[in-house]
């Protein structure tokens, strides 16, 4: 495991997660240090989102124990759970805005349902968030009205309102032009410094992320197959690594579906 | 084996509804036990009731005035022949408040109200605002079912007793309007015959009945929903049917029982 176990905000042992006998996750082990960004990589549906999930208590594991700030979150009632998410944000990959609220309303929804502040400070608040994302002249938008990197903005302005320790990005850079995937990476690394947060990312675009995460974890078929830095994961000898980073089609992650033999089957249905 | 085969996929679809309704049982609870957090959210309650009561007014009001006056019409030939069309204000009253403003409206209801709740809050599964919400600490099923369900339940038992009345007043136009029956007769036998605490609260009880019904199954239906365009499709008009049959189970087992 990477440095020091006390420096991990999140610390991950043994996880197991099924979903309808389908393994998802096995016997996962993650640390997610303090005040740095973790990226979380693997081909689609290896159940990176799952994790996600699983950290911030929406799924209950098999087996395994996820620990943040001490507390063990599988094991913690629902009020318990709440105060910890208030801590917590969370960008998912749609923004999920509330399509029945405005810019402004949505970032203030955090402030007003967890705090009794007054209207003004409430205003000022909202408007802080919304100008460290850039967007503080779209208060009036609906969110119908936002293209999706704006809304994905949005969304961060929200997720840090209530000024949270960590944050989790699903899949943050997916389906955005780059100019869009260029402001998202720098604001993912501004919040992650100038707010002192720590930042989980789950995504599959291994430039973006090699360019911003201090520590990467690999994660392919339910289990961490590799873990490192990004320097370090890309001098990785596995052949599935090379093929992973590089994005190759073929290798030891085969282009083709497990079928049974060509010539035979295409024989078969001449006999049929 | 073919009937082996066929009894499996039968036992499957069998299990299948136990589990749903297993879960659409728990949910109720859930719904039941989060219920006093409306006290915080009246400004929530009055938007629901809105969408969900005010915006069906149109199509009730409509739906009562047409089955009203066809009644009218329909009970007045019936009645004349016997010479009993001074009747015609106790029999249009008495099909309207006991069985086809609260069995109407709530098939209406699931129609305009029903269908646009599980929509509403299918799309919001899919689109994860429901997940977002867990994750900013607020229980779902507080800020967006408890109101939806609430209003649901409020406004169906209104929109019937607004449905029975205009459906009185169609039938009234047409019988005293149109067709020459006495005004008077029309309303006096109407107050001696409809009795309130028999007809008009048993009326009133089916509609509340209904409202449960009709507002547990849209917002179940749209929680449950799969989280897909294709899911939340076939939420919505789940929840027309079932509404529909559980609407018209119940208002036979609700007339044996009070009638």
């Amino acid at each position: 495991m990477n440095g020091n176990a006390d420096d991990s905000l999140v610390k991950v042992r043994g996880l197991s997660f099924r979903r309808n006998e389908r393994v998802i996750l096995e016997n996962v082990d993650l640390d997610i240090p303090r005040g740095k960004i973790t990226a979380i990589m693997g081909p689609s549906g290896t159940g990176k989102t799952t994790l996600l999930r699983l950290i911030g208590g929406q799924l209950p594991p098999l087996q395994g124990s996820i620990e943040i700030d001490g507390l063990n979150v599988p094991a913690l009632k629902l009020p318990a759970l709440y105060e910890l998410r208030k801590r917590m944000g969370m960008l998912f990959q749609t923004g999920a805005l509330f399509s029945d609220l405005t810019v402004f309303e949505n970032v203030a929804f955090p402030l007003r349902v967890h705090t009794r502040l007054p209207e003004n400070l409430i205003r000022d608040l909202v408007l802080m968030k919304l100008q460290a994302v850039g967007l503080r002249g779209a208060r009036r938008l609906m969110p119908a009205e936002l293209s999706g990197g704006m809304a994905r903005r949005v969304a961060l302005a929200r997720a840090i309102a209530l000024d949270p320790m960590m944050i989790m990005y699903d899949e943050p850079f997916t389906g955005q032009d780059p100019i869009t995937v260029g402001i998202i990476m720098k604001l993912i690394q501004q919040l992650n410094t100038t707010l002192g947060l720590t930042s989980i990312i789950v995504s599959h675009d291994v430039l973006e992320v090699s360019a911003i995460a201090d520590y990467i974890y690999v994660i392919a078929d339910g289990r961490v197959m590799e873990h490192g830095t990004p320097t370090a994961l890309g001098r990785s000898q596995s052949a599935w690594m090379q093929q992973f980073l590089q994005g190759l089609p073929d290798g030891p992650a085969p282009f083709h579906y497990p079928a049974s033999d060509y010539a035979t089957e295409l024989l078969e249905a001449d006999d049929a | 084996m073919i009937w082996l085969d066929s009894l499996q996929e039968f036992g499957q679809i069998t299990l299948k509804a136990i589990a749903r309704m297993g879960r659409g049982n728990l949910f109720f609870l859930s719904v039941l036990r989060a219920l006093p957090s409306l006290r915080g959210g009246t400004d929530l309650l009055a938007q629901q009731i809105y969408s969900v009561g005010v915006l069906s007014l149109q199509i009730i009001m409509v739906s009562g005035l047409s089955v009203g006056m066809v009644l009218g019409l329909q009970g007045y030939n019936m009645l004349v022949d016997f010479g009993a069309e001074q009747s015609l204000g106790q029999a249009t009253a008495l099909s309207l408040v006991r069985e086809l403003g609260p069995v109407l409206t709530a098939l209406l209801f699931a129609g305009r109200a029903g269908s646009a709740l599980t929509a509403e809050i299918g799309l919001m599964k899919v689109t994860e605002q429901l997940s977002a919400m867990e994750m900013m600490a607020v229980d779902p099923i507080k800020r967006v079912i408890v109101p939806r369900f609430v209003a649901a339940l409020i406004s169906l038992p209104m929109l019937a007793a607004i449905f029975s009345a205009i459906g009185v007043l169609g039938g009234f136009f047409v019988g005293a309007g149109l067709l020459g029956v006495d005004s008077g007769a029309f309303w006096s036998q109407m107050q001696s015959k409809v009795s309130f605490g028999e007809d008009v609260l048993n009326g009133f009880i089916k509609s509340v009945v209904f409202g449960v019904v009709a507002a547990w199954i849209a917002v179940f239906e749209g929680y449950d929903a799969v989280p897909t365009t294709e899911g939340v499709s076939r939420a919505t008009t789940r929840t027309v049917v079932e509404t529909a049959f559980a609407v018209l189970g119940l208002d036979f087992i609700l007339t044996a029982v009070m009638f």
